[in-house]
């Protein structure tokens, strides 16, 4: 079935609503801790549309309040980040066709989220630019996902920094942006390298959860997919003996 | 801290997160990357899904393993993770988890 530019920006919207429901308590939380550790209202804000990425405002707001030097505050953005550089190494393949706005546009909204529903859309569609042009674009999906989740960010902070949270622990929805990921990765668990990844990098996560600036998932993760290489190597192996 | 001083930090901040996501965006194609790396990149959502996604239902709020029928979360994450390889829709498998999540947690308690 063919779709327009325009229809697949809005399937990337409305893919994205459940995570919504998870991220907009998040991003109100953030509000309410900015303002309590002394930012201005205006930096607040800002904070969320130049660094736009959640687990490292949190813990920047934090180390704001502890009055932490520059570089300490600078070099846990860096760590507490680093697995962007593993979504940037993943859709890379899928963007070096475009031209350097989009890609600039694809980086600055590259978070766990937009990443985790518009990777799987790329997949679908594989590689190969489309010569001609007449076919929809999985750009305009990827872009109306992250869009989607960047506008509720922006305003969910400005709800906390404004208004406070209004939303009760115990309606769990935080457990939206989870249960998506459930949604969004069993189908992915195809062959055996695959699930083996998982399931590796899942024990790793679970032993490693303690450990700060997010290095336990980005312990896990490389864990997952190096076990997935192994895997997929050794198959490569047996089918050619 | 004064407050062109927080205003530059965040600024930097922008810069780090914005250089990350953009590096290998930007530098795709530019060089040959072994074919293990190529490989290995299929492996990056799987990977980190499941990285994410496990501590949220054994390890809710950073406490120890709870495989108990007790945790609302892991009881719903195994049921939605069911409906998801059964039937492959996403909407449902996240309706039939948050249903399960609030069901479970207003029905079974812990006991003591």
């Amino acid at each position: 079935m063919a779709m327009s530019n325009r229809s697949e920006f809005f399937a990337g919207i409305r893919a994205q609503v459940p995570i919504l429901l998870g991220v907009t308590p998040f991003g109100m939380i953030y509000g309410v801790l900015a303002i309590s550790a002394g930012l201005p209202t205006s930096l607040a804000q800002a904070m969320s549309a130049v660094v736009f990425a959640g687990s490292s405002q949190f813990i920047a707001t934090n180390l704001f309040a502890t009055g932490a030097p520059f570089v300490v505050i600078l070099l846990t953005t860096f760590v507490v980040n680093l697995r962007h550089a593993l979504y940037s190494a993943s859709v890379a393949p899928y963007v070096s066709a475009l031209p350097l706005r989009w890609k600039l546009a694809v980086a600055y909204l590259l978070t766990d989220e937009a990443y985790a529903v518009a990777i799987l859309r790329y997949r679908a569609e594989g590689s190969e630019p489309v010569a001609g042009g007449h076919r929809a674009s999985p750009h305009y999906y990827y872009l109306g996902t992250a869009l989607a989740l960047w506008a509720t960010w922006q305003a969910s902070t400005a709800v906390g920094i404004f208004l406070g949270a209004q939303v009760p622990a115990s309606w769990g929805l935080d457990f939206a942006l989870p249960i998506t990921f459930i949604a969004l990765v069993v189908p992915a668990l195809k062959d055996r390298p695959s699930v083996l990844s998982a399931v590796v990098a899942g024990a790793v996560a679970l032993a490693a959860y303690g450990w700060p600036y997010k290095l336990g998932l980005m312990a896990a993760a490389l864990a997952g997919i190096a076990t997935g290489l192994w895997a997929e190597l050794l198959k490569l192996e047996a089918a050619r003996s | 801290m004064i407050a062109l001083q927080m205003w530059l930090t965040v600024i930097a901040m922008g810069a780090v997160t914005f250089l990350t996501r953009l590096s290998f965006i930007l530098a795709w194609g530019k060089f040959e990357l072994p074919r293990a790396v190529r490989l290995a990149l299929k492996y990056v959502p799987t990977a980190v899904l499941s990285a994410i996604i496990l501590p949220e239902l054994l390890r809710p709020g950073g406490g120890p393993l709870d495989a108990s029928p007790f945790n609302a979360r892991w009881v719903a994450g195994v049921v939605a993770a069911l409906v998801a390889w059964r039937t492959r829709n996403t909407l449902l498998t996240i309706m039939t988890g948050l249903l399960v999540l609030w069901g479970w947690s207003a029905l079974v308690h812990r006991p003591g």
